[in-house]
């Protein structure tokens, strides 16, 4: 657990990054620039290594080729300060459903060096809507509120690179407004966002730049008129170089 | 050069083993044991071969689990293979050897068990490398190591608890009469590890590539 | 240090979840005393070593199927990687899954000695703190091993096989240290020494290899 807090990076570049198991390629040769107040939104179809990417930027997973740099220094450089500056929601949620919401958020917490935790655990919880469940255990909740917990604890350390997968599968019309305010928020505070989704409609408004995947391949839609998801199809229907 | 060297391996190997018989039989019987001894001249080298791949296994997985090199990764991929075969010989020889000279096929003594635990570690690398999916490279890398580290247990396991196995003295402790024929079967078997290492990191090396040629068809 | 404590925090948290559903405790001790059962309407007759054998292969046996069940847990938020997420050193993340394992394991030896002793006629009284040195360092060496082969195992396909595969072989050093100086312990004529000789041993296993985890968890669990 970090003792000071390290200094912000304000852009991660993903250079030449490439990704394969044996003869199945999920990334090919990926550039990509994101930059704080930014919101990147990663489209394309099951399988195009959307994922992948996000795993790759997260430290998770190791590149074949290539590598990505966080503020010009790649993750080796930063050691493990980079990942209290991260915050990830994942497909999965990342919560343990026999604690309860409020111990679930105190733990990560811990593991982050939180300071002041539990003001910073009430808050985050009124933020989300989840006060009067806090107690109950994460196991008794719908996806919904699971999905507004896991956000919760994604964003409770202030990271600067916030990465979502999938975020808005299962929500309601609210709840969606709500993810909304709150990426948009955050990418105006400065952090850098970048998200995997299907759900065009909830993205139009949200991502300022609209990236494609396609069988690993990665291609950079850029900002400019008309709705993402025709923008999305017209590049699906080109044959990429 | 890899056309030369390998071939040059495997004929000094093959020649060394058909001169290898005639060796042998010209040592002298060992006072107790009789002619049985004589396994002795192939057993013991397996073992070391056997000792000497693992810990060549545990190198290249140590440089792949760090560097993720993939040459790193043939070469240890190779080095498990040949622990199980030259692991095998000394498994089927021990037993031929001991039930001449003790009576009983198999005893549950140290040095015996921990080659058979040894050599069962890796043929678990293999199953893992070939049930694991993707991935199981890194994980059979960790393998590697474990079971490189444990071989130093193998060794010294017969010298802290005397039991019926003969300690690993007696290399040294060898009349000259037996001596000869011991290294130059040692000798020899090491030879034929090199080629037969060479040869397999070679093939593996072949069907990485033949890999990386599918993947640039698809780009 | 920092690392100690994130460990530690890892820690608590695996015994809190554990106390919340009770499930591991209840269903390894189940297993453990099931196993024992077995062993007990297998061997008619008893030799002088059963005992030994039969509390070590049961500890081992039911600490796979323990070690199975954390993992498995795990996986259903894909916790373990938001663990490996955080900013806390890899080592910190797996010590502290190694001692929840251990205090688990603990805990259900608590009452499987008892019962092994009961059913095979062994003598618990006669040096109750070698005893108990020996399965602390025996749980500990296959814990060490263990923790490491199923976190790594998360990913893979057809892990519920996998893992006693490999988990089996690399702690057979455990389970000889560990029967041999138990049976040192309850023979006719107890040798002491001789069971000293036999801890010492699993220490230096316990050592080395749970060096080794610490030194390649964090390699192994980036894919």
């Amino acid at each position: 657990m970090p003792e000071a807090s390290p200094p912000d990076f304000h852009d991660i570049e993903v250079r030449g990054v490439s990704r394969r198991y044996g003869r199945r390629r999920a990334l090919v040769r990926a550039n990509l620039t994101c930059r704080a107040g930014e919101v990147v939104g990663l489209f394309g179809p099951n399988g195009a290594g959307k994922s992948t990417l996000l795993g790759i930027v997260s430290t998770l997973m190791r590149p074949s080729e290539g590598e990505v740099r966080y503020g010009g220094r790649p993750a080796a450089e930063w050691g493990e300060g980079l990942r209290a500056r991260i915050g990830v929601l994942g497909h999965d949620l990342y919560l343990y459903g026999d604690l309860t919401a409020r111990e679930n958020l105190e733990f990560f917490g811990r593991l982050y060096a939180v300071p002041k935790l539990g003001e910073r655990v009430e808050a985050s919880l009124a933020e989300a809507r989840l006060a009067d469940r806090a107690h109950d255990r994460v196991g008794s909740f719908s996806r919904g509120l699971r999905q507004r917990l896991a956000l919760a604890r994604a964003l409770l350390h202030e990271p600067r690179l916030v990465l979502l997968d999938e975020p808005f599968t299962g929500l309601d019309d609210e709840s969606v407004e709500l993810l909304s305010d709150r990426l948009r928020a955050l990418a105006h505070s400065g952090a850098i966002v970048v998200m995997a989704t299907h759900d065009f409609e909830s993205a139009d408004g949200l991502v300022d730049r609209p990236v494609c995947l396609r069988d690993g391949h990665v291609r950079v839609l850029g900002a400019g008129p008309g709705r993402i998801r025709e923008r999305y199809r017209a590049a699906l229907a080109e044959a990429w170089t | 050069m890899q056309r030369v060297v390998v071939p040059a391996l495997l004929v000094v190997a093959a020649v060394m083993f058909m001169w290898a018989p005639y060796r042998i039989d010209a040592a002298p019987y060992e006072s107790t044991m009789g002619l049985v001894q004589k396994i002795f001249y192939f057993h013991v080298p397996s073992a070391m071969t056997a000792m000497l791949s693992a810990f060549v296994c545990g190198f290249a997985s140590v440089f792949y689990l760090w560097r993720r090199n993939p040459k790193a990764d043939h070469v240890a991929l190779a080095a498990a293979e040949l622990v199980v075969v030259f692991g095998l010989i000394v498994l089927v020889t021990g037993p031929l050897w001991a039930r001449k000279a003790w009576g009983v096929w198999w005893q549950w003594e140290a040095r015996l068990t921990i080659t058979l635990v040894m050599w069962m570690i890796f043929v678990a690398y293999l199953l893992l490398r070939r049930f694991g999916g993707p991935g199981s490279e890194v994980m059979a890398a960790a393998v590697g190591i474990f079971g490189m580290a444990l071989v130093p247990f193998v060794y010294w396991s017969v010298n802290v608890w005397r039991t019926l196995h003969p300690t690993t003295d007696v290399a040294r402790t060898l009349p000259p009469e037996m001596a000869g024929p011991f290294w130059w079967s040692v000798f020899a078997f090491l030879v034929f590890y090199a080629g037969l290492l060479l040869v397999r990191v070679r093939l593996e090396r072949a069907r990485a590539a033949l890999d990386d040629a599918y993947v640039l068809l698809e780009e | 240090m920092a690392a100690l404590r994130a460990a530690w925090l890892v820690t608590q948290k695996d015994l809190r979840v554990e106390l919340r559903s009770r499930e591991l405790v209840y269903t390894t001790l189940f297993f453990a005393v099931a196993c024992v059962l077995v062993f007990a309407f297998a061997f008619g007759s008893p030799e002088e070593d059963t005992a030994a054998g039969v509390l070590w292969v049961a500890v081992m046996f039911s600490g796979t199927v323990a070690l199975g069940r954390t993992f498995e847990r795990e996986r259903q938020g894909e916790t373990l990687r938001a663990l490996l997420l955080s900013p806390v050193e890899r080592g910190a993340v797996y010590l502290g899954k190694l001692l929840a394992l251990v205090a688990l394991m603990s805990g259900v030896q608590l009452v499987l000695v008892p019962v092994v002793a009961l059913l095979f006629h062994a003598p618990l009284g006669r040096a109750p703190a070698l005893l108990a040195a020996l399965l602390v360092a025996g749980t500990l060496g296959f814990a060490a091993v263990g923790t490491l082969f199923s976190a790594m195992l998360s990913r893979a396909r057809s892990r519920d096989i996998l893992l006693p595969m490999l988990l089996y072989p690399m702690t057979v050093p455990v389970v000889i240290a560990g029967v041999e100086g138990t049976v040192a312990l309850f023979a006719r004529e107890p040798n002491l020494a001789m069971a000293e000789t036999w801890l010492a041993m699993l220490v230096f296993f316990d050592a080395v290899f749970l060096t080794l985890a610490l030194w390649t968890f964090g390699a192994v669990m980036e894919e």
